[in-house]
Formats: C-alpha cells, structure tokens, sequence
C-alpha cells in the first residue's frame, strides 16, 4: 500500500488497530506506553513495539511530548500508520524519531497481524 | 533528510544539514516536514516567538525531560521568544499555597527555558508587556488568544502554532509560510450582526463564546461592536473566547482592526446576535455550585493590562473583599502596577496581583478551591475540564458587588 512519508525510517511488528483517534496528552501513559483513556477502543492495551494503525490524533498540541518521552522510556510504538497525521502526531513522530505514514485507508487493517513499514519509500505492506 | 521541495535559504540549509547540532538539525527537519505536508514554498524568518506549553500541568515528565535534553544540548533561540503562563507564580508560591512538588518541577522547566536564551516573561498577553509586533510582522506564537489578537488587531501574521513548533521555530529562527502567513486564509468567512449593547469585557467574552462555536475555525467580519468601538481589552476577551470555544485565529470588526477595509462581507453566511444569545451563555457557562459562592475570584483571562488594574484599584480603594481574588497579569505590568501605586489599594482589599501564571494553568485543583467566579469568557470554558471547577461567570461588575456586600 503506498502511503505519505511523515517521519523516516523502516520498522516491522503487529498490528495494533484504533478506530478512534488518539489524544497522547492525558491518553497514553509515557512511562508504560498503556491507554489510559477511559471509553477509549484501546484502554488498558499497550502501544509499545506495536505498528500504531489509527486515523488522526487529538487533544493538546503537548502530545508530541508524550510520543517523545514513549521513545525516551523505551515504549514507543514500532511505527505510526494514520489516516491523516496532523500537526501533533507528526511533529511527535519526527522528535522521537518513530517511523510514520499517513493517507491510507485503515479499513483492511486487522489487529495483530504482522506490518512493515518503510517511511523512507512511503509502503506500508503485510508481512 | 536534506532534499526537500521548499526553498530553504544558505543559513536555513546549514541547520537542516546539521551544522548547529543534532537537535537542532531534528527541529529544521520538523519544520520543513511540517512545510511540505502543509504545502508551503519556503520558511519564513520571525519577528518573535511565543512558546506554549509551559505550565508543568500540561507538559508532564515527558515534556520537562524534553526540555531539560535540549537545553542541555547548548540549543539556543534564534529569534526574540517568550512564554506562555507557566504554572506558579514564583514570588507567592508559598503564600498563595501552590504545591510544593509542582513548584520545584515548573523552576526545573523555567530553567530549561533560561538555558535556551527564552525570555523568562510568562504571559498570554506579550503585547501588553513590553513585547509589541508591528502591522505585517511574521511571527511564530503558540497561545491561542495572543494569536488572535497578533493577526486581528495588531496585523501581524502567525498561525496558532502548537507548543513543540513555536519552540522549533525559536531554535530555528523561521516558521513554514502557509495559513495566516498568506492573504487568502486571512479572508473573512462569516459576517456576524451584533444587536445587543456591550456593557463590559465579560459582554465580548460570552459573545466570543457564542461566535466561536458558530465559526469554529472561520473568520468573523464584526458590522460593528458598539458606536464607540472596543478597546484593546475588550478585543483582547473576544478574541480569547472565540479561540476558546472554537478554533478562532483572525478576525476583523469594521472600522476598529486593520485589515476590515480590505473585505467586504456581503454575502457571506450571516450570524446575529442579540441580548438573549449572550443571557444563554452566562446561564448555560457559569452556574456555579448551585449554593451560589464562588470560593475564589479570578481576573485577568487574558492576562489583566495595566488599564484594567488602574479601574480595579481604583473600585476596591478603601474596601475589603470577603473572598479571594487573583488578578492574573504579566510579572511586567504588576511591576508597573507597584511602582504606580495601584497595587496597594487591590492589595489592601484583600486582592493579590498574580504574575506568570493564571487558573486555566495553575493546579488550582490542588489548592483547595471548587467553585470560581470569572468574568472571562475563556476561562468560562476551561475550568471545568481543565481544573475541575464548578464556575460562575458573570461582568466582573457583578462578582466585585457580591463579594463586597
């Protein structure tokens, strides 16, 4: 599937499938990398290692903070793949250095099967 | 990453190649990432920068270890940059009873801020302390209501930038060209026909409050605010409220904000607005508790100017509150405000300027208090979520008579 390239690098590992969009600030736990939201889809599930499949982000543009302190603690997602990566999801994807693609249709994505995604070519593909 | 579609100039091109560090080169690539994806031609240098995300409530762990990594790094600011409210007022702290744990982590994040050459003015209201952009002035500020009246009264031009990019474009010197930087984005999208008197600051913040959620992202054209017109103040409450309750960066009033003559709005989509859309907003915003007493009663959402604390002083001269009051203002203008002797009378009432923070920010929360009294349409809309607040809203006119009867 071709994709946008947002923020560089190549990345692999399982599905983790949100049909509602992501608040980082006061949604993802930074030292743990769990969903906190409550009511969220994902609640109590954990980002980290995960191809982060979801269709923007939300909430406070100090957000990005939290995707780069997820990185700092070791818990970051493996990749972000997004239907359309706003301001706070790419500006956190490019400080913590986590690959990211937007502009794919999320529909056919299933949760936990296997991805890689390339962020320097723009694909994301099943593997 | 150092190919890129924009047109980058020689000292752009060496920060992205890396030549002023690595952090810096991670900040010139968000730029230009943020550029492309946002169709800009090239960065533009700032006149000054206004960073957000200040307040250890917002930024947490994750953002003081950020901050604290990029200072440390020898990054410094490129351009003229102030902050937003912080989240303690570090000459009261202790009297005013901000939590110990919190005041040592916002010192770690002021310090930070320090190290990276930021001036350590901590306001929404840079304008009215000493930091005044001119007409046409490229800007990167974060705050929403300082955007607001940099692009609608000042005719300066900045997007509502987000805390992590205002501060990129600090280290960096620039900011990408698109949005508010551009002409058309700064065109009127809805006249709005205001048919109610406006008797007080509180008035244009609860008619922002009904415009913004109209609008949302839009750009009002006011046909008029009033045969005198508002001042700077009463500007300053509307377009806070309207970035509030929406996603207001620009707007014009006909007559009074700079750009108003270059449109015209017939036939674009109209709004009226009478006395009765603005008693809905009082009503349906500030209820209070129910028993009726606000706990605390807090001023200056924006940040007071030194007009406002003129007026206050000179009402609670010779009086005495039976509550607390804050008057959130600028650590500059509350030194103007003592050295002109207006602080003493508000203070002798029992008032307290408070400087470099206000409640939306503050972990007021923590500090014992439920119910606040405002006369901001802006904090109307914050403290609720923000603070846990139970709130009455009302013209500052009417809080001050209860609270002195």
């Amino acid at each position: 599937m071709k994709a946008r390239p947002i923020s560089s690098g190549r990345a692999a590992g399982p599905a983790l499938v949100s049909p509602a969009p992501i608040s980082f600030y006061g949604g993802v736990e930074a030292t743990t990398g769990v969903v906190i939201e409550r009511g969220h889809p994902l609640c109590g599930r954990c980002v980290a290692g995960q191809v982060l499949v979801f269709p923007a982000g939300k909430g406070s543009t100090v957000g990005s903070y939290v995707l780069y302190g997820l990185a700092r603690n070791g818990v970051a997602p493996a990749a972000l793949v997004v239907g359309e990566a706003e301001t706070i999801v790419a500006t956190g994807a490019i400080l913590a250095d986590i690959p990211c693609v937007d502009r794919v249709a999320l529909d056919g994505f299933r949760d936990g099967e296997a991805l890689e995604v390339d962020a320097d070519r723009g694909e994301v593909r099943r593997a | 990453m150092s190919a890129t579609r924009l047109e980058l100039d020689d000292g752009q091109r060496a920060l992205l190649a890396g030549q002023a560090g690595g952090w810096v080169q991670r900040l010139m690539r968000l730029l230009v990432r943020l550029g492309e994806i946002y169709g800009a031609r090239r960065l533009l240098p700032v006149a000054s920068v206004q960073v957000s995300g200040v307040s250890y409530k917002s930024l947490g762990e994750p953002g003081l270890a950020f901050l604290e990594e990029l200072s440390q790094s020898g990054a410094r600011v490129r351009a003229l940059t102030s902050l937003n409210p912080s989240g303690v007022d570090p000459e009261r702290a202790a009297e005013l009873g901000f939590p110990a744990d919190f005041v040592e982590r916002q010192a770690r994040i002021m310090a930070a801020f320090a190290r990276l050459g930021v001036l350590g003015s901590a306001t929404c209201t840079p304008y009215q302390a000493g930091l005044l952009p001119r007409f046409g002035q490229h800007l990167a500020w974060a705050e929403s209501s300082s955007v607001a009246f940099a692009n609608a009264v000042l005719g300066a031009r900045t997007n509502r930038e987000g805390g992590p990019s205002a501060l990129a474009a600090a280290v960096c010197g620039c900011t990408p060209e698109h949005g508010l930087h551009l002409d058309q984005a700064r065109r009127p999208t809805h006249r709005v026909r205001v048919e109610a008197e406006l008797g007080s600051t509180a008035d244009h913040g609860a008619l922002g409050v009904w415009v913004g959620r109209r609008v949302g992202a839009g750009v009002p054209y006011f046909e008029a605010l009033g045969a005198a017109g508002p001042g700077a103040d009463e500007l300053k409450a509307l377009g806070a409220a309207m970035a509030a309750s929406g996603a207001v960066a620009m707007y014009h009033v006909a007559g009074v904000t700079p750009e108003a003559a270059r449109h015209d709005p017939a036939g674009l989509p109209e709004l009226r607005v009478g006395r009765a859309e603005l008693d809905q907003v009082y009503a349906e915003l500030g209820p209070g508790d129910g028993a009726g007493e606000p706990d605390l009663l807090v001023t200056g959402c924006p940040h007071a100017s030194l007009e406002e604390i003129a007026a206050l002083s000179g009402r609670l001269a010779g009086k005495r509150l039976r509550r607390p009051l804050w008057v959130c203002t600028s650590a500059f203008v509350r030194e103007a405000a003592r050295r002109l002797g207006l602080a003493g009378p508000l203070e002798a009432a029992g008032g307290r300027l408070v400087a470099d923070t206000c409640p939306v920010v503050a972990p007021i929360e923590r500090m014992g208090f439920r119910c606040t009294g405002v006369d901001s349409g802006k904090a109307a809309c914050y403290l609720p979520g923000l603070c846990q607040q139970r709130v009455v809203f009302r013209p500052l006119e009417e809080l001050l008579e209860e609270a002195l009867a």
